[in-house]
């Protein structure tokens, strides 16, 4: 039963690049090896926090989106909690509300045809029958 | 402007809110015109319901800024003009924006 996560961590401003890539890569390694798949990582950059965190006044965002299970997701929590560079993370179950997203626009969608339809044709057929007529009349007359 | 709502709207919001409340935005008709009520509120709409925003989401700081206050406390619903379904998600889009330190808990100025 995969489900749909966003995970969000802040990593300590103060360690270097390729580690960060490395521990984004570890953690990509538990996902794939549990079974899940890591649908996309970004890496939003160093932002001021809000608050003081463990003593930092900013940090490096990331946001993995991870299609997993609650086991998974338990063992990637249990290692961002113990790796050292991580100061805060959160997970946010992203699958129902992808669902009610999805449904929100297939409403849309069907909206948009439904009016589309009698709008388009009544007017269209009518005024194209009439229209067509009479041009072949008038055109049929001018010429006889 | 907390204070305006606080003190002398309490007595005048009591009636209000108790028609226009159920109603939702639309039904503010009660003070239409000057019945001596100083704080008489446009009616408000809901943003997110005339913009079609589906989607709150806690990374998004911009738009949830517009919905905190200096001090970084959560604007009630009734001077922001949103729906209650919105500031549901709303308010928890916020609450996980500050638990990942992008809003804060309390803001000092």
């Amino acid at each position: 039963m995969q489900r749909l996560y966003e995970v969000m961590f802040i990593v300590r401003p103060d360690v270097a690049d390729e580690e960060v890539d490395k521990l984004i890569a570890s953690l990509e390694q538990t996902v794939t090896g549990g079974g899940g798949t890591v649908r996309s990582t970004e890496k939003l950059g160093k932002r001021k926090l809000a608050y003081l965190v463990r003593k930092f006044n900013d940090g490096n965002y990331i946001l993995l989106t991870i299609d997993a299970d609650g086991s998974l997701i338990a063992e990637l929590e249990r290692r961002l909690r113990v790796s050292e560079p991580v100061i805060k993370f959160i997970t946010v179950r992203m699958d129902e509300e992808e669902k009610r997203l999805a449904k929100i626009r297939a409403i849309r969608a069907t909206k948009k045809k439904v009016s589309a339809i009698p709008a388009e044709a009544p007017p269209a057929e009518p005024a194209a029958a009439p229209a067509a007529p009479a041009a072949t009349e008038t055109a049929t007359q001018a010429s006889a | 402007m907390a204070d305006e709502a606080t003190t002398p709207a309490a007595p005048a919001r009591s009636e209000g809110p108790g028609g226009g409340r159920p109603s939702g935005p639309g039904g503010r008709s009660g003070p239409g015109g000057p019945g001596g009520r100083k704080f008489f509120r446009r009616k408000k709409v809901c943003k997110f319901c005339t913009e079609k925003i589906d989607a709150i989401s806690y990374r998004d700081v911009r738009l949830l800024q517009g919905f905190v206050a200096e001090r970084g406390k959560i604007v009630p619903r009734r001077l922001t003009g949103v729906c209650t379904t919105h500031q549901r998600r709303l308010t928890k889009a916020i609450k996980q924006a500050r638990n990942i330190a992008l809003l804060p808990f309390a803001a000092k100025f």
